[in-house]
Parts: structure tokens; C-alpha cells; sequence
């Protein structure tokens, strides 16, 4: 079977539209967190994918290994904000995050 | 590989190098060597960022150092790095505010339990500056993207730098969130531009967008990209987490996030539409119409309601940046004109309006702006200069804020966008109603209790004299404009 880029596309798709839908229905912040890395890591097959089947050259791959390493060092400073939150409130439920509204 | 070429990237070296100072600096200068830490906390800082600024706009004002001008337009690395001249410019701007920034750090940083803390503030700033130097200069959208995150993640180590404070981790949470869904979308976005050109350049991307075989391809790329970089400059329907930011960051990191990385932004935005979105620039207009529409009027209606100071504040640059968008709009040189002008206006204002907000901070711990009545019968020298911010912000006729708008509209209007110049216009007024409700507070309200009268430190004096000269003297003295917009042909 020959696997073409229609399938790559629609599984990178199918992760922007959980990693979106979760970024606005869970409540923890964790959980958050790992549905913008579904969202990253969509954007990321969609460069490996395009470079694989459509474009000649390697400059999605490197795109894709930066991007990454940049996604790596978000996610780490957005944890250490977690943790912080949660020495704090004992918890880390975007619902108890409302000292700062309207 | 030609080594030379880095010299083409003389600002982010020089800007390296005080980072590195700084740095070396911090570690050597022990805390209980009360000295050293007076030179630490703001005369070394702004004295380095004093010469590095002079450095950068060297080869602009002084034909004697034509040997450099290959730095005014230049490629390096294969185009990975575009120098112009007003690229330069704008740094030169930014450098600016950051130095009024650090000026008005110093009172909030000279507190006994920030004595510890005060070298990461300056690295800490310094290094999103860097990262908005890479944004501007970008010729690919790989240093963009590398550019707009360095210039991101520091950004929620300064929101979140009061460490006990829960509104400042509330507020640093909703940061790292909002930026990483909105720059998860960007690269969703530059992916898709990738896989119907081959190309990441950006001037190579317009002549392959051009044969419009996957033209809807290219509008949901044009839809995300502006859904990351609108992010990063508040527009509406990606401004939530502005105001949350805003009140819960520390007033120094306000002022920085509120002016400085706006600015970047909006210049980026304006690049990146004219070289790469240029064929599908109508559909990005129709986009921008209503961002703009809903951007200065939404803020507007809410920063009626507010009585946090800082929060008021946000909506007002909301607002603000609504009307930063304005000369995106059509992507003419004129519009870009417009842009870096009304960007060195609204800095001189609003950095002066966080002067003051901070250093009344920290001299009554006050923040609302019911706590402000009466605040010119105690301090009349700073509820005078507050008043002349205000009314620049609101575009009101001797002070630059009026010329920088009158620009932004000429420049709309030339481009042929007149219903949206008068809902512009009309939003002009309303601000002008809520920005006067601070002046009435101060000037006219009674209050049996109001802020004590203080005296100022010399740091926030200097700068608020700098934002003064700025408010009143950027707009009578035409020569500013007319320098800028020699640069703005060709970009």
C-alpha cells in the first residue's frame, strides 16, 4: 500500500482539533498543557511529512528539530509556573485561577 | 563559510555582549558588598544600553561611519538575516524604552527582598529584547519563529518574578498558556505555507503563492499566522489574557510587555504581509477590517468599567494597538511610516503614565484609580505630567499622540480604507472619555484620604523627563517623522 500525504495531513488535522478542543475543555493545567503539545507536535508532522513526500531539500526536518527543542523549553518554564501555582493553592485547576478577573 | 558576515549583525552581538557583562557582573558583585550593588542595580545597566543603542544608530546618523552602512542593507547566512535600515530604527526605539524601563525598575528592584533577584531582571529583559532584534530582522521563518519564542519565554520568567505573589503566578499561568496555543497555531499555520511553496524564505514565498492553485491553503495560513501574532500584540479576539497579565505582572514588567514587545510585533506583522502575504493581501485586509473594528472598540467599552489602574491600562493598549494595526492595513510604505512613528509616540506616553503608576506604587502601595483623587492636591508636579501622558494617549492636539494618529489615518485613508478611519475616529473620542476620568479623579474629585506626598529618586525623574521631552517635543518637531520615513521605501 502506498501511503500518501492525504493521510499524514488528516492525522495532523485530527491532532490540531483535539489538541484545540482539549485547550478549551479541560480544567487542569497539566492536561492543557498536553493538548498544545498536540498541537505542536501536528505542526511538526505536517513539516516531516510535506518534506518527505512533496519538497525536495531537508529544511522542514530542521524546522521540525527546532521547533522541538523550542517546544521543550516552553514547556518546561510553563511547568516551573505550575509548580509555583501549586505550592501556592495546593492544586492546580485553571477553575481556582481567578483572583485576576474582568 | 565567510566569517565577515556576522559583522552585518553588529546590534544583536553588541546587545550579546552587554547581556554578558551583565551577567558576569551579577556573579561577581556580592550582595553584601553594598556598593557594587548600587552600580549593579541601574547605572550599569543603562549606561551599557546607553552606548550599545549609540552603537547601533551610529552608521544612521554619522556619514562617517559609511564603512558600516553595508549593515543598512544587508543579507547573511543565506538570507536567514535581512538588515535595513529600519529594521535599525526600530531597535533603536525599543532600546529606548527598554533603557526608560530599567529606569523605572529601580525603585521596585531596591527592595530589601529583591536585592538577590536584581541581576535576572536585566538578563531576563535584555534576552526577550534579543529575541524581538531576531523577530525584526528575519528573512526566514525559522528565525521568526526562534526570534518570537526567545522573546516569549523569558517574558513569563519576568511576569511570574514576584514569587510569592499568587496574582503574579495567576497571571504568568495564563501567559505560557495563551502564547504556546497561539504560537502552536502559528506553526500549524507555517507548515501548511511550507507544504504549497517548498520555500521558507520570505521572499521567495510570494512569486510560488502566486499561481493560486491552493489559494485556501494559503488563507488558513494567513488566518493562523495572524492568530500567533496577533497574540503577541493584543488584538481582539487573542487579547484575554492581556489584562491578567497586566494586573498581576509587576508594574516594571507591564510597562516592558505593555510597549516594548507590542512594538516588535507590529512591525513583524507589517514584514511579513508585505513580502509574503503580498498576493493575498485583499483577504488580509478584510481580516484586519474587523480585528480593528472589534479590537479599539471592545477595549474601549472595557476599559470604562475598570478601577485597577493597571488593568485600565491594558484595555488602553488594547485599544492602542488597534490603532497600530491601522497602518498594516494596505502594507504601504506610508503605513510603515506611520507604524514606527506612532510606535516611538506611544512609548514616550505610556512608559511615562508606568512611571508614575509605579513609583506611586511603591511609595503607597495604591493601584486603584479611585485611590487617585485628590492626587494633585498632594503631588501636583506628577498629576500634571500624568495629565499630559494621558492626553497624548488620547490624541489630543499639541502633544505628539495626536500627530502620530493624524499619520495613522492619513496613511489608512490613502490606502483607501474610509469607514474604517471613521469608526477609528469616533473610538477616539470614547478613549478620550475614559482617558479623562483619571484626570478628574486627580484633579477634581474630593477625597478625605489621598496619596501622602512623596518625593521621586532621581531614576524615575530622569525618565519621566525623557518621557515628557518625548510627549512634547516628538510631535512639534517634524524633523522625526520625515527622518523615518526616508527609510521606509524599499524596506
Amino acid at each position: 500500500m502506498n501511503i500518501t500525504i492525504d493521510y499524514f495531513l488528516i492525522l495532523s488535522a485530527f491532532m490540531l482539533g483535539a489538541g484545540m478542543y482539549g485547550f478549551f475543555t479541560r480544567r487542569n493545567t497539566l492536561a492543557i498543557l498536553i493538548s498544545i503539545e498536540l498541537i505542536l507536535n501536528a505542526a511538526d508532522i505536517n513539516f516531516a511529512a510535506f518534506n518527505r513526500l512533496c519538497q525536495t531539500g531537508i529544511e522542514g526536518y530542521v524546522f521540525t528539530l527546532f521547533s522541538i527543542a523550542i517546544s521543550a523549553a516552553e514547556t518546561a518554564i510553563a511547568i516551573a509556573v505550575m509548580i509555583n501555582i501549586y505550592r501556592m493553592l495546593k492544586n492546580n485547576y485553571v477553575d481556582e485561577l481567578d483572583t485576576l478577573k474582568w | 563559510m565567510d566569517y565577515s558576515q556576522f559583522l552585518n549583525m553588529a546590534p544583536e552581538l553588541s546587545l550579546l555582549a552587554v547581556i554578558l557583562i551583565l551577567f558576569v557582573a551579577d556573579l561577581f558583585m556580592c550582595t553584601d558588598r553594598k556598593s557594587g550593588r548600587g552600580i549593579l542595580n541601574t547605572p550599569l545597566p543603562v549606561v551599557l544600553l546607553t552606548l550599545h543603542t549609540l552603537f547601533c544608530i551610529a552608521p544612521l546618523v554619522c556619514p562617517m561611519f559609511s564603512a558600516q552602512c553595508s549593515m543598512l542593507n544587508a543579507e547573511c547566512f543565506g538570507g536567514m538575516y535581512v538588515s535595513s535600515a529600519m529594521a535599525l530604527v526600530v531597535k533603536a526605539i525599543l532600546n529606548v524604552g527598554t533603557i526608560i524601563v530599567f529606569l523605572t525598575a529601580h525603585e521596585w528592584l531596591k527592595q530589601p527582598e529583591m536585592t538577590n533577584k536584581q541581576g535576572e531582571y536585566y538578563i531576563l529583559t535584555l534576552f526577550t529584547l534579543l529575541g524581538m532584534y531576531f523577530m525584526i530582522s528575519a528573512g526566514h521563518f525559522l528565525m521568526f519563529f526562534i526570534g518570537l519564542e526567545l522573546a516569549s519565554v523569558p517574558m513569563t520568567a519576568l511576569i511570574a518574578y514576584s514569587k510569592r505573589s499568587q496574582e503574579s503566578a495567576e497571571a504568568a499561568a495564563k501567559y505560557i498558556l495563551t502564547a504556546l496555543f497561539s504560537s502552536g497555531l502559528m506553526l500549524y499555520g507555517i507548515s501548511l505555507i511550507y507544504g504549497t511553496t517548498g520555500t521558507l524564505y520570505f521572499d521567495k514565498i510570494a512569486p510560488l503563492m502566486l499561481n493560486g492553485q491552493c489559494s485556501m491553503v494559503n488563507i488558513a495560513a494567513l488566518v493562523l499566522f495572524i492568530g500567533g501574532i496577533g497574540f503577541k500584540i493584543s488584538l481582539v479576539p487573542f487579547h484575554l489574557w492581556t489584562a491578567d497579565a497586566y494586573q498581576g505582572a509587576p508594574t516594571a514588567v507591564t510597562s516592558y510587555l505593555s510597549v516594548i514587545s507590542k512594538g516588535a510585533a507590529a512591525f513583524v506583522l507589517f514584514v511579513v504581509l508585505y513580502k509574503v502575504f503580498a498576493p493575498i493581501i485583499d483577504q488580509a485586509n478584510v481580516l484586519f477590517f474587523w480585528i480593528i473594528v472589534f479590537s479599539i472598540t471592545l477595549a474601549n467599552i472595557f476599559a470604562v468599567r475598570q478601577n485597577n489602574l493597571k488593568r485600565f491600562m491594558a484595555f488602553s493598549a488594547i485599544s492602542q494597538a488597534g490603532y497600530l494595526v491601522l497602518g498594516v492595513m494596505g502594507a504601504t510604505p506610508q503605513g510603515l511610516t506611520a507604524i514606527v512613528y506612532y510606535l516611538l509616540v506611544y512609548m514616550a506616553a505610556n512608559l511615562g503614565v508606568f512611571l508614575i503608576i509605579s513609583i506611586t506604587e511603591q511609595r503607597s502601595g495604591k493601584l486603584l484609580i479611585s485611590d487617585y483623587d485628590g492626587y494633585y492636591r498632594t503631588n501636583p508636579r506628577l498629576a500634571f505630567l500624568m495629565t499630559l501622558c494621558l492626553f497624548s494617549l488620547a490624541g489630543i492636539p499639541p502633544f505628539a499622540g495626536f500627530f502620530s494618529k493624524f499619520f495613522m489615518f492619513m496613511a489608512a485613508f490613502k490606502a483607501g480604507f474610509i469607514v474604517l478611519v471613521l469608526i477609528a475616529l469616533v473610538n477616539t473620542v470614547i478613549s478620550l472619555y475614559y482617558y479623562l476620568l483619571i484626570v478628574k479623579a486627580m484633579y477634581i474629585k474630593p477625597n478625605d484620604n489621598p496619596i501622602a506626598p512623596f518625593r521621586s529618586d532621581g531614576y524615575t525623574r530622569f525618565g519621566l523627563g525623557l518621557c515628557i521631552a518625548g510627549v512634547v517635543l516628538i510631535g512639534i518637531i517634524s524633523w522625526f517623522y520625515a527622518y523615518i520615513d526616508q527609510f521606509s521605501f524599499g524596506l
